[in-house]
């Protein structure tokens, strides 16, 4: 393989009901900065069916060229149509690195184009750097369930590729005057080829517990004690109009769903407050949750990891201080009503 | 009558892992060694499907000897047979060099007797990539159905699977063509308690087990850490958070200093609220 007919840093541009993935917009901000230590062109892969105009997106968001393919059979996201465009689009016109959001179908696309292209692929990266000369990409992942971080190299072949994930990388500020180039490519695909078809989706979105959007999350951990326990957080959670939150160990005791699990095997979250109740702060759940603005931990170790991970710590028994919490935060909001009455 | 391999791991619980301070290399025998938790609900999977379906379950994995533990624990939830390959060549493998040992491994299985469906756990929690499932599925050239929460339908006679494909917001129905391989959610099923004869049964059960020179029509070059494009170039501590102020004195005094802290950051709620 000659490495040096490989240039430019891609960015597969993951979309669906019109709108391109927050992540792919993020991964633009970041393939930017990559692209440009390199002095190379940033380019977006769309693929998708009638997603033209979502190329003035990824402009705006930093993209120089996106390769397009615009096609019905690329209506619904199928591992076996999707991977054999960017597998061909790839072997045209050899990228040195291929970035793909961590998300179900980002993961799903990438392993499997790794496999035939016979690449590497770093998974769940969170942090991404390049070398400016050897044009090595140097993507570092949290591994072991969080203990250690570990940077991934793949010196000998090409592309580059990672998984990023979402909420890690920033976008830039989108400018509106920003243009770019869009390549048109097709493949020679035929419905029958594909041996999987989606027979129906379900949007799930009233069930569906928005962790990643939540400005105020309440989470609980083991120090709860059961499941009755654990009403406490919900009963502080809806007090507050915040979503619940909980730690592995909490999910995996069966007392709330996996989907409300924050670290590195469930969520990452930036909410502003962030409450760690009863979570004693495994690094795997640090992981997730460190960035949020404001961290407010209350545990009744005071030697818990957590005290080391959170803006301020109340050291005490939970069950004692969040009631407190939830009758001086009512208070407040009940004065705040009355101030707002005057406005 | 299906026959459907599960292709499993041993990993280190890591959530009990315990780093040495000093070295800052992982304390491995701090860890006990388990079933990767996502495999258990692959094997429970296999087994209900037999059940419905009737068949054979097996399962395979890559490791070091002691991995027999590991199958053992998969002959207790209902497999029929274990499979597992050990070599030195083996060690060291990234996700691609692990896909192709298991993928060989699998070609051997099928020869004896043909493969309707594999099923793989959604992620090991010792790499956390859940590619090597996919990775499989693409060496095999079969579909791939990874996120899978729930099977609706096998049918041999017809050849095709009908599965629910987990997304960020809700699931999709998915047809695909028989053999396929899925990689599935925890969410799919829950693992009970074993039977006692499973249980008698795994405790004398010998997996058969194969070395490289076992397999057939294998290319060294891409095995263990030869065949593995990646390599871990450095490793370090997370970063440790500088930690923050602890809040003295009773609950309720430290309940009001927090008060008057939020007061001060009130912006951060009132985004909320104004959204409420």
């Amino acid at each position: 393989m000659n490495l040096e007919e490989y240039r430019g840093v891609w960015v597969f541009l993951e979309q669906q009901d019109g709108r391109i993935a927050p992540v792919s917009l993020e991964l633009l901000g970041a393939g930017r900065k990559l692209a440009d230590k390199r002095g190379v062109p940033l380019s977006g892969l769309l693929i998708g069916d009638q997603v033209r105009e979502l190329a003035t997106v990824a402009f705006q968001y930093g993209a120089d060229v996106v390769y397009l393919y615009d096609d019905p059979i690329f209506h619904y996201y199928r591992t076996e149509s999707y991977m054999r465009a960017v597998i061909a689009c790839v072997q045209k016109h050899k990228p040195e690195i291929l970035l793909y959001g961590a998300t179900s179908t980002g993961k799903d696309l990438a392993s499997a184009v790794a496999t035939d292209l016979e690449t590497g692929l770093t998974a769940d990266t969170t942090m991404l750097d390049v070398d400016q000369e050897t044009g090595l990409l140097e993507a570092s992942r949290p591994a072991f369930g969080g203990n250690i971080m570990a940077t991934i190299l793949c010196k000998k072949h090409r592309p580059q590729m990672a998984t990023v994930r979402p909420k890690v990388m920033k976008a830039l500020p989108p400018d509106p005057n920003r243009t770019g180039q869009i390549v048109e490519e097709r493949i020679p695909l035929r419905e029958e080829e594909i041996r999987t078809k989606v027979l129906k989706i379900v949007r799930e979105t009233s069930r569906r517990v928005r962790l990643d959007e939540a400005d105020i999350i309440v989470a609980g951990g083991k120090g709860m004690g059961s499941k009755e326990g654990f009403q406490l957080i919900h009963r502080f959670a809806e007090a507050i109009g915040a979503t619940v939150g909980a730690s592995r160990d909490a999910v995996e005791a069966g007392w709330i769903d996996h989907q409300h699990q924050v670290g590195q095997t469930g969520v990452t979250v930036t909410p502003k407050i962030y409450f760690a109740i009863g979570i004693s702060g495994a690094i795997q759940h640090l992981v997730g949750m460190q960035n949020s603005g404001l961290i407010i931990a209350i545990n009744k170790d005071p030697d818990a990891p957590i005290f080391q991970a959170c803006h301020y710590g109340l050291v005490g028994d939970a069950f004692e201080i969040v009631p407190l919490l939830i009758e001086a935060l009512q208070a407040e909001s009940d004065k705040e009503v009355q101030y707002g009455g005057k406005v | 009558m299906l026959h459907i391999v599960a292709c499993i791991k041993q990993v280190p619980d890591t959530k009990v892992i315990k780093m040495n301070p000093k070295t800052n290399t992982m304390d491995r025998s701090s860890a006990p060694a388990i079933l990767n938790p996502y495999d258990a609900h692959a094997v429970e999977e296999a087994v209900r499907l037999k059940q419905r379906y009737g068949g054979t379950v097996s399962v395979l994995t890559m490791g070091p000897p002691p991995a027999v533990k590991a199958i053992r624990k998969c002959i207790e939830i209902g497999a029929d047979e274990g499979y597992m390959i050990t070599d030195r060549a083996f060690a060291g493998a990234d996700t691609l060099a692990t896909s192709y040992a298991l993928t060989k491994a699998l070609e051997k299985i099928a020869k004896q007797k043909p493969i309707d469906l594999i099923i793989c756990g959604k992620m090991t929690i010792d790499g956390d990539t859940g590619q090597v499932g996919p990775g499989i599925a693409r060496r095999l050239d079969i579909p791939p159905l990874t996120n899978v929460k729930k099977v609706v339908e096998i049918n041999k006679e017809k050849g095709y699977a009908i599965v629910h494909r987990k997304l960020e917001d809700g699931y999709e129905v998915v047809q695909s063509t028989l053999p396929c391989l899925f990689s599935v959610e925890k969410e799919i099923n829950e693992v009970p308690y074993s039977p006692l004869p499973n249980m008698l049964r795994a405790a004398r059960y010998q997996p058969v087990i194969w070395s490289v020179n076992d397999l057939e029509d294998v290319d060294r070059s891409l095995l263990g850490l030869k065949g593995s494009p990646t390599i871990v170039a450095k490793v370090w501590p997370p970063e440790k958070p500088k930690g923050g102020e602890k809040l003295q004195g009773s609950p309720r005094v430290q309940v009001n200093r927090l008060m008057e802290i939020l007061a001060e950051k009130k912006d951060l709620f009132r985004a909320k609220e104004g959204r409420a």
